[in-house]
């Protein structure tokens, strides 16, 4: 009976300990992470990317749906391959870039959550800031944990990977970025798309 | 008559200087906007490359300085050369 007692405190204590929450850090030393934005324009669409991510996720493979963290995009890293059109974009007119230097999205809670193998899909709603402008959002995510790969990106490093990759649409209206205003030159609807992978070192 | 002489001697040549110019100098944007693959969009001064990571499948962007001309390039030197055939059409010549 003690023994029994015992391994089922061990087996608990395992569990615990295995499934334990893991802190994953965003800033990469590689410079991979991005966020790619996409507008629609008359003379070409408005492409570009931003690579300067920051954040902190806190993950656990036996639970992921307890997921939560915070993922900031400087603003001041948005690029376009005009620079004139750069110079705008970031200027106090729309991004006002200097009195807002972070665009972030803040999750609160992760729903529909379906877990296959290293892979979770999930609708995650969060509270996402542009141009000091706070909204509700709910996001589709897909996760992908990536356990003792940290080494393979990062020599000399161990420690797992987390993966995430959102595609998501917001109008610009909404995070009053000249809202009503110059529709027949940049569109008001945003597509977003964010590859990141943070690092949990161990 | 003496200062008319004078004028009329230059002016003519300024006149044709000034026209090659503006030919040259649209003729010139043309073949160089073509050359750099005729982008119908914008100029570009940086553009976009993607980089894979192996590890976790992820595609980067990195960008590159390359200077692209696109359709404000080929307005610029027209506007250009239009300046200086209108500023030739200030030189009269004499006609004999």
């Amino acid at each position: 009976m003690k023994t029994k007692l015992t391994i089922l405190f061990l087996v608990t204590v395992a569990s615990v300990v295995l499934a334990a929450p893991q802190s994953f850090d965003f800033k990469d030393p590689k410079g991979i992470n991005n966020a790619g934005f996409k507008l629609d324009a008359p003379l070409e669409a408005i492409n570009g990317s931003a690579s300067g991510v920051s954040g902190v996720v806190t993950f656990d493979p036996g639970d992921p749906g307890a997921t939560k963290g915070k993922i900031i995009v400087a603003t001041g890293s948005l690029m376009l391959s005009n620079p004139m059109q750069r110079t705008h974009m970031l200027s106090d007119k729309w991004l006002d870039a200097t009195r807002f230097p972070e665009i972030s999205f803040e999750s609160k809670a992760f729903k529909n959550v379906q877990t296959a193998g290293d892979t979770t899909t999930a609708d995650v709603t969060g509270t996402f800031t542009l141009k000091g402008v706070s909204k509700e959002l709910t996001v589709p995510v897909k996760l992908t944990y990536l356990k003792d790969k940290l080494g393979d990106r990062l020599p000399n490093q161990k420690g797992d990977l987390l993966v995430i990759r959102a595609n998501f649409i917001i109008k610009r209206s909404d995070f009053n970025i000249n809202p009503g205003q110059f529709e027949d030159k940049v569109a008001d609807t945003i597509e977003l798309n964010l590859s990141i992978a943070g690092a949990s070192p161990k | 008559m003496f200062v008319r002489s004078e004028l009329s001697d230059w002016s003519k040549p300024m006149k044709k200087t000034l026209r090659l110019i503006a030919a040259i100098l649209v003729v010139g944007a043309i073949t160089f906007w073509a050359a750099a693959g005729a982008n119908h969009g914008w100029t570009k001064t940086h553009i976009p490359k993607k980089i894979v990571d192996e590890t976790t499948g992820l595609e980067g962007v990195q960008w590159q300085d390359k200077f692209v001309p696109g359709v404000d390039f080929l307005a610029v030197a027209g506007l250009g050369a239009g300046i200086l055939a209108g500023i030739s059409m200030f030189f009269r010549t004499k006609s004999k």
